[in-house]
């Protein structure tokens, strides 16, 4: 806060993040700084209440997420002559803080958002765990610099920041997530994974401390598959028995796919406790992996609770979504994923670890498969059997853009020449996501007139990104684009947080990606076959028939969720209204009307036409959220 | 060539989601304009069947006749011949 600035009503802005930390609410105000916590209690229930200090009070924290290595850490820093008042994970962070400065989080094991206040040096620290598992927001007006795990908080003292950042959309509109520090709020700031903002007299700078980095050339293959798989092992174990640090009982999620059944069974083998986990099955056997759970439960004998999801159960909750992610979908995979928490929540747990991470550290992703024969057939563009290996991507898709040999070769093979091309891997998906531009009114097109998603992007690449690996540039661009702004923001940290349940991801342990990034190709993508180490490393711990399956991504049901006997649902007829799309201003009615006719009819078979809907659907809701008046550029 | 209105009108309002004529040309490749995929293949294919009465074989779901109005228009002719 700046010197005669008026305070923002910070019960106010606390109160929007209860689902957050029902467990406790709690600020502090020492001019010009306060701070306010909602907490979730998971270590050190007694004595853990936050905003929390060093000894002499000079030094204030709030943390949202865990410190998993605070034992360790609280041990180094106590022989340093450090003095602790509570068991918490939080309160490592203040002494570290004194002993190292602002790089103190370069110490940390953890997901974490961080607010530190040093009062002699009036000094404001924000920090964000290195991949972005947990949410950081910011803005500035009126004086005053607001930060908040979610951007509702923000609003809550700052109503005017309400306005869509027509940039933002659509770059989620092309990638599925926004990049950098943007978000879907055009005075909104996120901060970005791995950095830290420091404020203070003389001004504010933005550090990176941490990105995923791999080695130029090909990357180290001297160690046999077998060693390299021990080493993984070993450090997968040790990732797991620090994630399990927690004074409340941890579960687990079995999707029914090797990574979160590589999880389950490290977490099981970790424990004496028998494990409880849980589990999404589908009333659309496209979607449902119940036989493989029901495989790998059996095999790790846990108790195994699951969630059964029907269109309805996805139409209904979709709008309550959107009020979580604050920002536009252009899936429902996360519905089923926040039904799925709650369930976690009413058994009693709030803690579970995940599988999340796998198919971007290990390579997993038809993605990089569709990469690599681009680039194989490039080298012979007028081979004919070399784009035969289309065939082999998407088996799990109901619709494949690979099914038809013919047209896969003139899908797949648009743009094939631009090796040079920092997003080769990506182009073909992008041009199908961007499918959704089509519904876009001429004002919102003429917004984004000049703006380039994909150069905004370019412009957020490491310098030494040219001399990676074909398949390592293919995973830093997935990483920036997808996980962190898709998998772990709208389907991970907030339909996990919107019932209070902490998602806790082992693959993810920076120590896991920095030696797994280090290794070449061949230990993740061989041939066609992906995630080679990582099968290898958990042979022994999870059966057979799931260590042999070829990867199905976690979906669910689109566009097909809102409509019923041949309607729109209520709620989904008067969003695509003509009347609502002309006061909203973003979408074309006459071209939304088409594409509604089109999933009414159960015409909309394809990835372009479902994610055109369902992102032209969460725009709408999000502005009837959070704006609720037209967009800025009427 | 009302047959051509026909189908130019289907993948307006299918795929460019659009009534404006003219960002449409009859000898426009499809495929090479990303408005057709195996997907949109099959889409364009059970309206065909269902609309002119046809049948269409696994080896005549190629873009030689199916990447344009008029490939398509002629592909239906020849069909229904």
């Amino acid at each position: 806060m700046r010197d005669g600035a008026a305070p923002p009503d910070l019960e106010k802005m606390i109160a929007t993040l209860r689902h957050r930390g029902p467990d406790g609410l709690n600020h502090l105000y020492r001019t010009p700084c306060m701070l306010a916590h909602a907490r979730l209690s998971i270590i050190d229930l007694e004595t853990g209440t936050q905003p929390i200090a060093n000894e002499d009070q000079t030094i204030w924290t709030v943390l949202n997420g865990e410190i998993f290595n605070f034992i360790e850490l609280r041990a180094e820093l106590e022989a340093l002559g450090h003095r602790f008042r509570t068991r918490s994970d939080t309160e490592v962070i203040v002494h570290a803080y004194e002993e190292y400065g602002v790089r103190f989080v370069e110490r940390l094991n953890g997901q974490f958002a961080i607010a530190l206040w040093d009062i002699p040096r009036q000094r404001l620290v924000l920090a964000r765990d290195r991949v972005g598992i947990r949410p950081l927001f910011y803005t500035r007006t009126r004086g005053l610099l607001l930060f908040a795990s979610e951007i509702k908080a923000i609003l809550a003292a700052a109503p005017e920041a309400a306005v869509m950042d027509e940039r933002g959309i659509a770059q989620i509109f092309t990638f599925w997530g926004t990049v950098g520090q943007r978000t879907a709020f055009k005075n909104i700031q996120s901060l970005p994974p791995g950095h830290l903002l420091v404020v203070e007299e003389g001004g504010d700078r933005l550090e990176r401390y941490w990105d995923w980095t791999f080695p130029a050339g090909a990357g180290r293959s001297d160690l046999s598959l077998d060693a390299a798989a021990e080493e993984l092992r070993a450090l997968l174990t040790d990732a797991v028995r620090l994630q399990l640090r927690s004074d409340v009982p941890v579960g687990a999620y079995l999707s029914g796919g090797l990574d979160s059944a590589g999880i389950a069974a490290l977490t099981a083998q970790a424990t004496t406790k028998r494990l409880r986990t849980f589990s999404i099955t589908f009333d659309d056997p496209e979607f449902d992996e119940s036989e493989y759970q029901r495989q790998m439960a059996a095999h790790l004998d846990v108790e195994q609770t699951s969630v059964r999801c029907s269109y309805r159960d996805i139409g209904d909750a979709f709008p309550e979504l959107i009020w979580h992610t604050e920002t536009p979908v252009l899936r429902t995979a996360p519905v089923p994923l926040m039904l799925l928490s709650r369930q976690v929540r009413d058994s009693g747990y709030k803690v579970v670890l995940t599988g999340e991470g796998a198919d971007e550290v290990f390579g997993g992703y038809d993605l990089f498969k569709e990469g690599k024969i681009r680039r194989f057939w490039a080298r012979q563009p007028r081979s004919r059997w070399r784009p035969l290996l289309f065939s082999r991507l998407y088996p799990y898709l109901a619709h494949s853009p690979a099914a038809n040999r013919h047209f896969a070769q003139s899908f797949f093979g648009k743009r094939l020449e631009e090796l040079e091309n920092p997003f080769y891997a990506h182009l073909t998906r992008w041009a199908t996501t961007r499918g959704i531009f089509r519904l876009l009114s001429p004002e919102f097109r003429a917004a984004l007139e000049g703006s380039s998603a994909e150069e905004e992007l370019a412009a957020e690449l490491p310098a030494s990104f040219d001399q990676w690996a074909p398949l390592a540039r293919d995973q830093y661009v997935e990483v920036k684009t997808l996980l962190q702004g898709y998998l772990l923001s709208s389907q991970g940290d907030r339909v996990s947080m919107a019932n209070s349940v902490e998602g806790r991801v082992p693959y993810l342990d920076h120590r896991v990606i920095e030696r797994v990034n280090a290794l070449s190709a061949r230990y993740k993508l061989r041939g066609l076959r992906e995630k080679v180490l990582l099968r290898k490393a958990l042979e022994g711990l999870v059966p057979q028939g799931i260590l042999g399956r070829v990867k199905q991504p976690y979906r669910a049901p689109d566009c097909r969720s809102f409509f019923e006997g041949g309607a729109p649902l209520p709620y989904v007829a008067e969003l695509v209204s003509a009347s609502n799309l002309r006061r909203t201003g973003y979408f074309d009615p006459g071209a939304v009307e088409h594409l509604v006719e089109k999933c009414r009819t159960g015409r909309a078979l394809g990835a372009a036409d479902n994610m055109a809907f369902v992102g032209m659907l969460s725009t709408l809701v999000l502005h009837q959220h959070f704006l609720g008046g037209p967009p800025a550029w009427h | 060539m009302k047959l051509h209105g026909e189908l130019r009108q289907f993948i307006l309002d299918n795929y460019l989601l659009t009534r404006d004529d003219s960002s449409l040309g009859d000898s426009d490749s499809l495929t090479g304009r990303g408005i057709l995929d195996s997907t949109g293949a099959l889409e364009l294919v059970m309206h065909l069947e269902e609309r002119y009465g046809i049948k269409v074989l696994d080896d005549e779901l190629h873009p030689d006749n199916l990447d344009s109005v008029e490939k398509i228009a002629a592909f239906v002719e020849r069909k229904r011949a």
